[in-house]
């Protein structure tokens, strides 16, 4: 019960009146963050994460990480008032959420969403209170060709578990690293891909292609949509929420299934969106009212939202125990944490004991702190979707021209964020994954070094990659995950055969 | 039901004209990615990888992996949706575009809080066909909380342009 201990430790931490006062800023921010079209929890956090570099590094995660759990809570609100999803993740939940308020029963879908999101994340923490030190301690045995393995993994599960074309997660991955891999060479200092401009010595940072790939990218997708919000007017009283909680009970395996397949999509850096459409699937399947799917079925509200926010959630126990996000905000976190001067990896449980516990106890408080948000402040949110869009436009954009020229104090970025917005509605339109070319970019320096010690120790055999049961063990895992669709195929034959 | 076949199909940049292009862009940035690890040093040098052993084969990937996207868009006998995006739309998303970068171009000479305020007001005069008062009196009032929030409480300077008219106010 070690976990117990260096917990509520982590309690003590997080309890005093600034950090409280941070999350409850945090979790505002974030669903208003959440409701706003083109700001989403990986760049409305990239925008922030400036303002908290002179912050406490445990301050600065809680407040980040509490933005991004507002986030999540945000993007139901739109999907069930306007059939809008705020975010990817909520897309599902506009299927059965919709119909719910166009009957009237806004104030069920809604708090049945909240509370499910809530329950959902609540299961991802615990699961990350004892888990993550487990993975951490077994982590600390890992040298280059290990994590380099680790690595693979990830890359590997997008192209295998992507929804679409394995190619073109490929191309978006690949782009990513080749961007990364732009400036100075970390081990030999020479100068790569830069072509004689001495502005790109410093590379392209991730923030800036998250600013622009969500952000602006999801402006101009709104814009060609024409958005004419016509929203259902949302009213929670204490009766309808506490008559949907004496409902939610009934639908308990659903929650429990969900909240399986959202932790593992979490882990494995699948993320909130499939998951969410996954569990929205298989609820769909079992589920005795299965036909009944999409007209207003409180079971399609609760699936994808509980799924969505533990694999939400989730994500963050890779960024923790190995210092490899699930998802593009945790990924967004994590570069917070080379910001603060803090190293990611599994030495963060051992040397950063403060900063690792206060984060694990602010993600309970805060998740309890967004449900009795968002439940008594939903009229007030909804009413933020209701400022016309030629307002909210421009703005926005200049929020994100601001978060793009903060990261370096570099005007070039603020043109690098309008590029990154072009590429991002294009690859959108063209179904090109942003998730793996945001990872790549994170994580293409840190997979680039450890693959090259791992060439340094074995003298160029790619042989290390298989010299003992572990890393071999990874790497075999990374092979089947990247030829998935073909062995799946295969599987089907046999069995059709 | 016919209106519904002439939304999707209607005149409009092409589908497989948009991935065909992407993919060559994306081939010919592949190819750049291999030429320069090339010329860095893609081998094994006496200390070990040289700085393109890694690029190297990340360009050759995107190459071949772009390669497969080009001729899969040109092989599919029909695009689903056949249409990237129609003319209608895609003036929309002109309009906010082009004038956002000339607004970025105005952050290089006018500063951030100034270039912000014009195009937040314009964008509401044109777009929005808001009154000029309202959309001034927007424009000005959140870039003022900006300012205060940047310059006055978090003190985190930004950009204030080559020009820097807002000189006077002494940040």
């Amino acid at each position: 019960m070690l976990e117990l201990s260096a917990l509520f430790h982590g309690f003590a931490v997080v309890l005093t009146p600034f950090n409280l006062l941070l999350m409850m800023i945090g979790i505002v921010l974030g669903v208003i963050i959440g409701v706003l079209p083109g700001l989403g929890g990986a760049n409305g956090v990239a925008i922030l994460l400036p303002l908290t570099f002179t912050m406490p590094p445990t301050s600065a995660i809680i407040m980040l990480s509490c933005i991004y759990w507002g986030a999540l809570f945000g993007g139901a609100i739109t999907s069930i008032l306007f059939n809008i999803p705020g975010e990817p993740w909520s897309v599902a939940t506009t299927f059965d959420g919709y119909p719910m308020a166009q009957q009237g029963r806004a104030g069920e879908a809604l708090t049945a969403a909240f509370t499910s999101s809530f329950i959902g994340a609540l299961v991802a923490v615990i699961m990350i209170t004892f888990l993550a030190p487990l993975v951490a301690q077994f982590a600390l045995q890992f040298g280059p060709p290990e994590f380099f393995s680790v690595y693979l993994l990830t890359f590997c599960s997008f192209i295998g578990m992507g929804k679409g074309s394995p190619f073109k997660t490929l191309t978006a991955m690949t782009l990513g690293f080749a961007l990364a891999a732009v400036g100075m060479d970390t081990v030999t200092g020479q100068l790569r891909l830069i072509f004689g401009f001495t502005d790109l010595m410093r590379g392209f940072d991730f923030l800036i292609a998250v600013i622009g790939l969500f952000g602006i990218g999801e402006i101009l997708l709104s814009m060609e949509e024409g958005l004419s919000f016509a929203g259902k007017t949302a009213k929670i009283n204490p009766k309808v929420v506490f008559e949907t909680w004496k409902k939610l009970p009934h639908y308990w395996l659903t929650s429990l299934r969900s909240c399986l397949i959202g932790c593992w999509m979490g882990i494995t850096p699948g993320g909130a969106t499939p998951a969410s459409f996954m569990s929205y699937g298989v609820a769909k399947r079992v589920s005795k009212d299965g036909d009944k799917f999409g007209t207003g079925q409180i079971e399609g509200v609760i699936a994808p939202e509980t799924a969505a926010h533990a694999a939400g959630t989730s994500a963050l126990l890779p960024m923790l125990a190995l210092g490899i996000p699930g998802s593009p905000t945790a990924a967004v976190l994590l570069g917070g944490l080379l910001i603060w001067g803090l190293q990611p990896g599994p030495l963060l449980f051992v040397e950063q004991k403060d900063f690792v516990w206060g984060l694990i106890a602010s993600m309970y408080l805060g998740n309890l702190a967004g449900l009795i948000i968002v439940l008594t402040c939903v009229p007030l949110f909804a009413a933020i979707l209701r400022i016309p869009f030629s307002i909210i436009a421009p703005v926005i954009i200049v929020i994100c021209a601001i978060g793009a020229y903060t990261v370096h104090n570099a005007m070039l970025d603020i043109w690098f964020m309008l590029l990154f917005g072009v590429i991002g509605y294009v690859f959108k339109k063209l179904d090109y994954p942003l998730a793996p070319l945001v990872l790549a970019l994170v994580l293409g320096d840190r997979a680039e070094d450890s693959f090259r010690q791992s060439m340094l120790i074995s003298q160029g055999e790619v042989s290390v990659f298989f010299s003992n049961w572990l890393v071999g063990g990874i790497t075999a895992l990374s092979l089947v995950m990247l030829f998935w669709p073909l062995v799946s195929r295969l599987i089907a034959r046999l069995r059709g055969a | 039901m016919d209106h519904d076949k002439d939304s999707t199909t209607g005149a409009g940049i092409s589908m497989r004209a948009t991935e065909l292009v992407v993919a060559a862009l994306l081939f010919v940035a592949g190819a750049v990615v291999v030429y320069d690890s090339y010329r860095l040093g893609s081998k094994w040098g006496s200390d070990g990888p040289q700085s393109g052993y890694f690029p190297f084969y990340i360009g050759l990937l995107i190459c071949i992996s772009s390669g497969i996207n080009f001729a899969q868009a040109l092989m599919a006998r029909r695009m689903d949706p056949e249409i990237f995006v129609a003319w209608g739309p895609f003036k929309l998303v002109l309009t906010v575009l082009i004038p956002a970068a000339v607004y970025v171009l105005g952050v290089k000479y006018i500063g951030i809080y100034l270039a912000s305020a014009i195009y937040i007001a314009l964008f509401m005069a044109w777009l929005g066909k808001y009154s000029w008062l309202r959309s001034i009196a927007v424009g000005v009032a959140v870039n003022v909380s900006f300012f205060l929030m940047f310059e006055v409480w978090f003190k985190v300077p930004l950009y204030k342009g080559d020009l820097d008219p807002l000189r006077f106010l002494g940040y």
